[in-house]
């Protein structure tokens, strides 16, 4: 069943007179439940479709729906990720973790009266990803994958219908990122969320998604949706074994074609 | 030198300073016979200051009381105007440039004005320096929630968050240090605005008192007078540091505060 559905939308930036088309003609089609990677060259607008989706773009053309409805004002409940992990320096990182509870509904009419419950469920979370020591750290006590990683917690803490992640893993280094990969693809096998992961790292894309979508350059199109049907739990290993590796390397050339465009 | 020892120099740094300036000054004073009409010595200044306390307190208090009401009620302004301004951008198109044609009308011409509206006395103190002290406190507020990272809204609107709520759980810390740091500089212009309004037009506090002292040619009471405002600006300020520190450590990253 289809949940997040774009038909041929596009996104034009204006400031001022200056007017840049960032996406032009994206048309994406992701299933209930279904883990889909975005890749394409810098600037593509993949961090645009992230934006569309979630409603803090309005779409300049074309139509985006989400779970039936169409979107046209942020809608509630994503759990979303950056690049950068934007956790509130005046809070801990448990307190971070916890901030979706005290703004998402059912979770903000219990948060206050049902507090230990929710900790509880946090620090599980926080364990997961190996942070239970640094719960009452605040973000600048903890090093850029550690707040990573918090940053992740938060994204995932109220159990989101859709789960929207720009690059999280981007600024990490190789063991850590490929740590999170797993503990990224054991939650979603457990909760089966939508997941929409834009990507730099194809061997990434492959490990986590169901789907990877490739963009052209700027103004962005979709040019390739490439279905993943390699069988799950992906482990490290299987990054290495030829069925893998090949759709990774028809997946590059098919970025290459864009970059000699 | 060892942590120790360096941690006690800098404490004693401001101290000799400052006992180098008074030492200074005694010794012109000597050197150059200046006429105490002048420039007073510091120690006739102690002197005046010792003999004439009781004087001095109470007028101390006069201006003391109106400055850190006047401050207060500036506060309360300044944080309910920054957040209004700060928070949506109609509301800053429509009164930012009255603020700055406000703040660019010296507060020395407002005080006749005030005398006339609500006579002599402690009231003039009191708007003077909230009126002075108000400016940088709304600027700093609004600063602070104008320059939230937009990802971090962006994170908060996808949680179904309302403007209401993102003012409450980014706006307003975010807005903290901004308004702390300001204090500072406004506590410190609050005292100026109450003085300058018993100066021009008042009949009680440290300015009342040099203006009269200074009408006896009695130079040494002025001077004591301006030593007690000195004190003041300087206790408050530090007053001001440390509630700063203690509200925002995240924003020095707990480095200040160990
Ligand atoms: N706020 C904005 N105003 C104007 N132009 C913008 C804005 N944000 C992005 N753009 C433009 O839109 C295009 C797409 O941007 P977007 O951030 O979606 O790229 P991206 O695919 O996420 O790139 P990267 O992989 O480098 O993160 C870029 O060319 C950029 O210049
Ligand atoms: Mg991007």
């Amino acid at each position: 069943m289809t949940f997040v559905d774009l038909k041929a939308v596009s996104l034009t930036y204006r400031l001022g007179k200056e007017t840049t088309l960032a996406l032009a003609d994206a048309t994406m089609d992701i299933g209930e439940g279904e883990f889909v990677a975005v890749v394409g060259p810098s600037g593509c607008g993949k961090s645009t479709i992230m934006k569309l989706v979630t409603g803090l773009l309005p779409a300049t053309s074309g139509v985006v729906t989400v779970a039936g409805k169409r979107v046209t004002r942020p809608i509630k409940g994503v759990g979303m990720a950056f690049q950068n992990p934007t956790l509130m320096p005046w809070r801990t990182t448990i307190d971070n973790v916890l901030l979706p509870m005290e703004i998402v509904e059912p979770h903000k009419r219990r948060f206050r009266r049902h507090r230990a419950e929710y900790v509880a469920k946090a620090m599980a979370l926080l364990k997961t990803v190996g942070l239970s020591d640094f719960a009452d750290k605040y973000p600048w006590q903890l090093s850029g994958g550690m707040q990573q990683r918090s940053n992740l917690c938060r994204a995932l803490i109220h159990e989101p219908a859709l789960l929207m992640l720009d690059e999280p893993f981007g600024a990490l280094d190789a063991f850590t990122r490929e740590e999170l990969w797993g503990v990224m693809q054991a939650l979603w096998l457990e909760k089966r969320f939508t997941g929409v992961l834009v990507t730099h790292d194809l061997r990434e894309a492959v490990y986590l998604a169901d789907t990877v979508y490739v963009m052209s350059r700027r103004p962005g199109r979709i040019v390739m949706a490439r279905t993943i049907d390699l069988p799950r739990p992906r482990t490290l290993a299987s990054t290495f074994e030829p069925a893998f590796v090949d759709i990774v390397h028809e997946l590059r050339d098919r970025i290459h074609q864009e970059h000699a465009a | 030198m060892t942590d120790r020892t360096r941690r006690i120099v800098t404490l004693a740094m401001p101290w000799m300073a400052m006992a180098v300036f008074l030492i200074v000054w005694e010794l012109a004073c000597i050197v150059f016979a200046l006429p105490e009409i002048i420039l007073p010595r510091p120690t006739k200044v102690f002197a005046v200051f010792v003999q004439r306390i009781d004087i001095l307190l109470a007028f101390c208090w006069d201006t003391l009381w109106t400055t850190v009401l006047g401050f207060a009620i500036a506060i309360v302004g300044g944080v309910v105007l920054g957040v209004l301004i700060g928070a949506s951008p109609l509301i800053y198109a429509g009164l930012y440039p009255l603020l700055i044609a406000f703040n660019a009308v010296p507060k020395v011409a407002i005080v006749p004005i005030l005398m006339i509206w609500v006579g002599v006395g402690a009231l003039p103190a009191v708007i003077t320096a909230c009126v002075i002290s108000f400016f940088p406190i709304v600027v700093n507020v609004a600063t602070g929630l104008a320059t939230i990272e937009p990802e971090m809204i962006d994170v908060l609107k996808s949680l179904g968050a309302s403007r209401l709520q993102i003012l409450r759980k980014v706006g307003i810390p975010r807005a903290m240090p901004y308004l702390f740091a300001s204090l500072k500089v406004a506590i410190t212009l609050a005292f100026i605005g109450s003085v300058i309004s018993e100066t021009v037009g008042g009949n009680r506090g440290i300015g009342f008192l040099m203006l009269s002292a200074g009408a006896r040619n009695d130079a040494p009471t002025t001077f004591a007078g301006l030593f007690a405002i000195a004190i003041m600006g300087v206790a408050m300020y530090a007053v001001c540091v440390l509630v700063e520190k203690r509200m925002t450590r995240w924003a020095f990253r707990g480095q200040l505060v160990s």
